[in-house]
């Protein structure tokens, strides 16, 4: 591994998305976004829906969106489970918009705590994500 | 004599068998392949996931107030067996054998006055216990592979078994699915879900990790910062986990249907081969006996005039 880079990984339940040795990667922590660089303490925190950057050098070079998850960290390197990733330029905003109207429909429809619980989460989701297309 | 006529109908029948057969294995394997190939794709995730929950359980072992998902509801009296079989058959053995592991195992928990509920994951497994245990069959999910086997799938059964646990259906919670060895070697395994055992996920799988963890070996004993809290993060990681571990049996079963489809269409393939062969030589020598048949008559007839 690369002096100074940490070893990034992105993984979905279907398989590895993202594996590579990047200088820092920023990543939204259900208690505010955080920054890894390399030789970070060790850590694990889960993820609320939002957008991974990797930076190099002083750029941005992959902005990545996941709908939640975790995140582990060691000095190392850095994991990410998510269950559903996209690049942020490939967010379809009309799909987008009908997924929020859809999960709008159904917390209106919602009979159980648990159907409104999904549907909840649903809208989290995808205004986390019409706003990670900005 | 059998007839010459029903003899070709017969042979050609069996042609035609061999053909469906044999498009059918192709076919097996074609999707033996991409089944190999999902599960070996989603096999990262699985073995992140136990790494960072065997840190996680570690901390929180011991500890009171666990949660249920890993230290179980404090009973083991209702148990549910989650069934993983195919939706359809001709694939040998493989529905029966793991039906089989089912019946089993129900018969000695029923055996030692503990309740048993089914939960069915494709068609053949309900239609084979509807026979004995029409009762305890609380739900069937079919058609999970279609049309193409996703975490989401698994992740909603995972959420109902979650929602039926915390609503006290069943204390105990077993997965019985097929492994996949090779195209003729599947072995039916039990797998205990809830409460969740970490020590029996860490086989096979974690040894050919190995390697690329050794660095971090020592940082194992070094304590993680945990955001929001340990709690927080197991609550949140054994749901996930749990549809990870359903969603892993279920790739495994869908590579070892096909493999055993294949493998028995090899077979069908073959004995058809074999039959057509019995039956040709059958017919060539009732065809010579009727034309030897008909040449005695000839000549016993011209001798006669």
């Amino acid at each position: 591994m690369a002096e100074g880079k940490i070893a990034f990984e992105l993984v979905s339940p279907e398989r590895l998305l993202l594996s590579q040795d990047v200088e820092m990667v920023v990543v939204p922590g259900e208690e505010g976004d955080f920054g890894v660089l390399t030789r970070h303490s060790p850590m694990i925190s889960t993820l609320r829906p939002g957008v991974i950057q990797v930076h190099e050098g002083s750029a941005v070079t992959d902005s990545i969106f996941v709908a939640g998850g975790f995140a582990e960290v060691t000095p190392a390197r850095c994991t990410v489970l998510a269950e559903e990733a996209v690049a942020v330029g490939d967010i379809d905003r009309a799909a987008t918009e009908q997924r929020l109207s859809d999960a709008r429909d159904d917390l209106l429809d919602a009979k159980t705590d648990l159907e409104k619980a999904a549907a909840e989460r649903q809208i989290a989701v995808s205004e986390a994500m019409l706003k990670a297309a900005g | 004599m059998p007839n010459l006529k029903d003899l070709k109908v017969r042979i050609d029948s069996v042609k035609s068998t061999r053909k469906i057969t044999s498009a059918m294995k192709m076919v097996a394997a074609a999707k033996l392949r991409r089944a190999q190939e999902q599960a070996e794709a989603s096999r990262p995730y699985a073995q992140r996931m136990d790494r960072m929950l065997g840190s996680l359980a570690a901390a929180a072992a011991g500890q009171a107030g666990a949660p249920k998902l890993l230290a179980g509801s404090g009973s083991d009296e209702t148990h549910l067996i989650l069934v993983a079989t195919a939706d359809r058959g001709l694939c040998g053995g493989f529905n029966t054998s793991i039906v089989r592991e089912a019946r089993r195992l129900a018969r000695k928990l029923l055996d030692d006055g503990k309740t048993v509920k089914f939960f069915c994951i494709g068609r053949k497994g309900r239609d084979q216990l509807r026979r004995d245990f029409s009762g305890m069959i609380v739900d069937t999910i079919e058609d999970v592979a279609k049309p193409k086997l996703s975490f989401d799938k698994a992740s909603s059964i995972g959420e109902r078994i979650v929602a039926m646990f915390e609503a006290g259906e069943f204390d105990v919670c077993t997965l019985i699915y097929a492994e996949f060895r090779s195209a003729i070697s599947q072995i039916v395994t039990p797998q205990q879900l809830i409460p969740f055992a970490i020590a029996e996920s860490d086989n096979g799988d974690e040894e050919a990790d190995k390697a690329d963890d050794k660095p971090d070996e020592g940082l194992n004993g070094a304590t993680y910062e945990y955001e929001p809290g340990e709690e927080e993060i197991l609550t949140a990681l054994l749901p996930t986990n749990l549809s990870i571990q359903i969603f892993k049996g279920l790739l495994e079963n869908a590579a070892s249907e096909h493999g055993a489809r294949m493998t028995a269409m090899d077979n069908a393939t073959r004995n058809a081969g074999d039959m057509i062969n019995n039956l040709t030589l059958i017919y060539n020598r009732t065809r010579q006996a009727a034309i030897t048949g008909e040449l005695i008559e000839i000549i016993s007839a011209k001798e006669a005039m």
